[in-house]
């Protein structure tokens, strides 16, 4: 089996197969442990119960989802040795530390609060109590500082040197940690875990208040959903717009892809909305266009020039019709999510937040919008940077293990069986926690009580301090 | 041998200390997944698994810092072992994404329940399994070419490699039958005592199986045991053995429900140690020695001052959190 495969290709393969299952999971406990936080500090601050009732609540939806981060983690952690180990052998000195700092820094930080965080309520107090929590919201976020900066030097490398033996080595590590577009992606992606989790939680309470409109919890976290999604959906885009132009300055040859710019316009490039990119004939197939657009956009004139791949050698052009349709799919998502926030700023400013059958629809609908949004954006970034692991300096085919086809082949077919077993029946749970409603009483992180003995039972009493 | 401090010496502790706190942490976690089969009833597998379930995660974050820091510190031999260990790598990590959500997924459903329990023990077997393949795969020595691995797909496959794998299998389950006699009490107890005297049998018996097998691998090995003056240095190593298994024997014998796990502990570090003793200069032995593997100074150093400052730290809330769940675990405690 395989051997006529290329190894190369099932490596990529591979790794975009287990980096998608894994980085959905992140977006969603980075912002979950945000929320689950804030949860608590109002409980503490004002007292009510709801607060305490919906911060259990999600607690074992947040329990869940980070246990699959975590073993898919894991699996990241190690496939930079077993497929890519020309990569580790060279960028090693570079990206190395900064995924050791995030280990030191941040994982352990998330998994010594965890177990504090889920079952220690009753063993610490409220205070002690909301600063594990606390400590690993503030985990998963430097956690995305790290990874996200050493993602951010694979795309616009600077700080560095080249040694003898082909090896980089960081010659300013303030310059490889903060590399150009680092602080640009940071934002987008922190920004689009809050918005993902702020979907689903706005969907859950949607869900529940199409069931009953006068259900305590979820008209709180529908109306803190809701926030989420009106203030920050606009914020995200113009972060967005932002991130773009700092990806024009370092990386055009993405950009050219994503906007299926085969040719070059000296005077003012349209805004191609959608086509089929034949990379072949090197032209966009069936165009819908609005001339000089794209220059507005991007240059912010009408007339301003605008590079094509017709000026780079093809053997650097990324696939362009992956990330010219990624890039379509994400906006798209991102225009739906700002449409949800204003609808449901008009709907409060009516008073109709929690009546409106058709907002809740709607906010049932967008729940996976921000999990589309990411991966989509995740693959623009990547798809967009081949063929090249290190931007412009090393390329994906000198990255690769010495591996033959039917080894890199039978562990991706293993992955694919595995990851398919546990997310399918991780789904599951979550959905079943999610389908019931927050009750008062929500069952708490008590490591007294005897509960959940028959699975998922609730306790007769909640935690309270 | 006379040992020279610069940089990559440190590292080499470092990353030492990182797997043999990983294989202490885990160890005894995995142990329970491997002991899962004997404890037949639901109760007593609820009690195993709210043991660890508050700790089990920061116990597998040391296995990130291993592989991150290997990566890390000497990128030549994470770029060649990875490979060299390639199947039995993908099998650890498959092993551990089953027993991971296990923790999580038995609480969530009636029905499916013993399908991840059944995957609890499996996954956990097999992480096992694949971690002491693993080890026997290292000390037997890789075949390299340039910077590369240049072995075939499946070298890490001997007799020894087998052996290592089924030694470390039995070592587990001794930390994880000790680690119940110290949290559980009653019946559970009085099963895990009986399962700590079984498995510390077969851990004396791997432990010489390895012991004598390890010197006839290669030379260096041998003579780093048996050359006169290093006998004086390594004869510490079976000496203190034989002294703690006593310990260990006199502690299940009169009960004392603390002892045996710390003491078994003390068992891991001596092999451990004598796995040092054995491989030192060499990261990939016979091939590669530390200061041929490691990062640029910079690299190094750079990361020594976040270890510093932070190891202390991490082992500080992570004692705290084991000091937070204390004590006895009851059939009724759950906290899902």
């Amino acid at each position: 089996m395989f051997e006529g495969f290329d190894a190369v290709v099932l490596a990529r393969a591979q790794f975009a197969f287990t980096m998608s299952f894994h980085i959905i999971f992140p977006a969603f406990s980075i912002g979950l442990a945000s929320y689950l936080a804030v949860l608590e500090a109002l409980w503490l601050w004002t007292g009510r119960e709801v607060f305490i009732n919906l911060f259990n609540y999600w607690l074992k939806i947040f329990a869940v989802a980070f246990g699959m981060g975590v073993v898919s983690g894991i699996v990241m952690s190690y496939q930079f040795g077993t497929n890519w180990s020309a990569f580790s052998d060279k960028v090693g000195p570079v990206i190395g530390p900064l995924m050791a700092y995030e280990v030191l820094t941040a994982f352990f930080l998330e998994a010594g609060f965890l177990g504090v965080m889920l079952f220690g309520l009753k063993r610490v107090g409220p205070r002690l109590h909301f600063l594990a929590t606390l400590m690993v919201a503030i985990g998963t976020l430097i956690s995305a500082f790290w990874i996200l900066s050493a993602n951010s030097w694979m795309q616009t490398p600077t700080g560095h040197t080249v040694n003898a033996d082909g090896q980089f080595i960081a010659a300013d590590w303030l310059k490889v940690i903060f590399n150009p577009s680092f602080p640009y992606r940071l934002v987008h992606m922190v920004l689009a875990a809050y918005l993902t989790t702020a979907l689903v939680v706005g969907a859950v309470g949607a869900w529940h208040l199409l069931r009953d409109r006068h259900l305590a919890g979820a008209r709180v976290m529908f109306s803190m959903a809701m926030w989420m999604a009106t203030l920050v959906a606009p914020i995200q885009i113009l972060a967005g717009d932002q991130h773009g132009l700092n990806t024009l300055e370092h990386q055009p040859v993405k950009i050219m892809a994503m906007e299926g710019h085969f040719q070059s316009h000296k005077d003012g490039a349209p805004l191609i909305l959608f086509g089929l990119p034949n990379q072949q004939a090197a032209r966009v197939d069936y165009a819908i266009e609005v001339p000089r657009l794209g220059s507005v956009i991007l240059k912010h004139s009408p007339d301003a020039p605008m590079a094509g791949l017709d000026t780079v050698p093809r053997e650097n052009w990324p696939p362009v019709a992956i990330a010219f349709w990624s890039f379509r799919i994400m906006v798209g998502m991102g225009l739906l999510m700002l449409a949800l926030g204003l609808f449901s700023l008009l709907m409060r400013f009516q008073g109709k937040l929690y009546d409106s059958r058709l907002l809740h629809m709607f906010a049932v609908a967008m729940a996976p919008a921000g999990f589309i949004a990411v991966l989509a954006g995740w693959i623009t970034t990547e798809v967009g940077r081949q063929p090249f692991t290190v931007y412009g300096l090393l390329r994906t085919v000198d990255s690769a293990s010495p591996l033959a086809a039917p080894a890199v082949g039978s562990s991706l077919l293993a992955f694919i069986i595995v990851y398919f077993i546990v997310f399918a029946a991780g789904v599951i749970y979550l959905l079943r926690l999610m389908a019931a409603p927050p009750h008062p009483g929500e069952e708490g992180p008590s490591h007294e009580t005897p509960i959940r003995s028959a699975g998922i039972t609730p306790a007769t009493q909640g935690a309270r301090p | 041998m006379s040992i020279a401090v610069d940089l990559a010496t440190v590292w080499a502790f470092i990353i030492a200390f990182a797997v043999f706190v990983y294989v202490v942490m885990d160890g005894f976690d995995l142990g329970l997944g491997i002991l899962f089969p004997l404890f037949p009833e639901k109760r007593d597998r609820d009690v195993i698994m709210n043991s660890v379930a508050p700790v089990w995660d920061g116990n597998e974050t040391w296995l990130v810092l291993g592989g991150g820091g290997l990566m890390a510190a000497f990128p030549l031999a994470y770029a060649v072992l990875m490979p060299a260990l390639y199947t039995p790598m993908i099998a650890m990590l498959l092993g551990l994404v089953f027993r991971g959500v296990a923790f999580e997924f038995r609480w969530r459903t009636t029905k499916a329940r013993n399908k991840w329990d059944i995957a609890f023990f499996g996954g956990s077997l097999l992480a096992t399994l694949a971690q002491g393949i693993a080890l026997g795969a290292i000390l037997q020595g890789v075949h390299v070419e340039g910077r590369h691995y240049a072995g075939g797909w499946w070298d890490w496959l001997t007799p020894f490699s087998i052996l290592t794998g089924v030694s470390l299998v039995i070592g587990y389950a001794l930390l994880g039958a000790t680690w119940l006699v110290m949290k559980t009490e009653g019946e559970l107890r009085d099963r895990a005592y009986h399962l700590s005297w079984i498995f510390l049998l077969a851990m004396l018996g791997a432990i010489g199986a390895v012991s004598i097998a390890t010197p006839f691998l290669h030379v260096q090995y041998t003579h780093r045991w048996f050359a006169w003056p290093n006998v004086l240095l390594t004869a510490q190593v079976p000496i203190s053995v034989a002294v703690i298994t006593a310990l260990l024997l006199r502690s299940l014998a009169k009960k004392l429900d603390y002892q045996p796990f710390f003491l078994a502990l003390a068992l891991f570090a001596l092999s451990y140690a004598g796995l040092g003793i054995s491989m030192y200069p060499y990261i990939v032995p016979q091939s590669i020695t530390i200061w041929q593997a490691a990062a640029p100074e910079n690299s190094q150093l750079f990361m020594l001052v976040g270890v510093a400052g932070l190891i202390p730290l991490i082992l500080a809330y992570t004692a705290w959190a084991y000091w937070v769940f204390r004590g006895k675990v009851r059939p009724e405690s759950g906290y899902h």
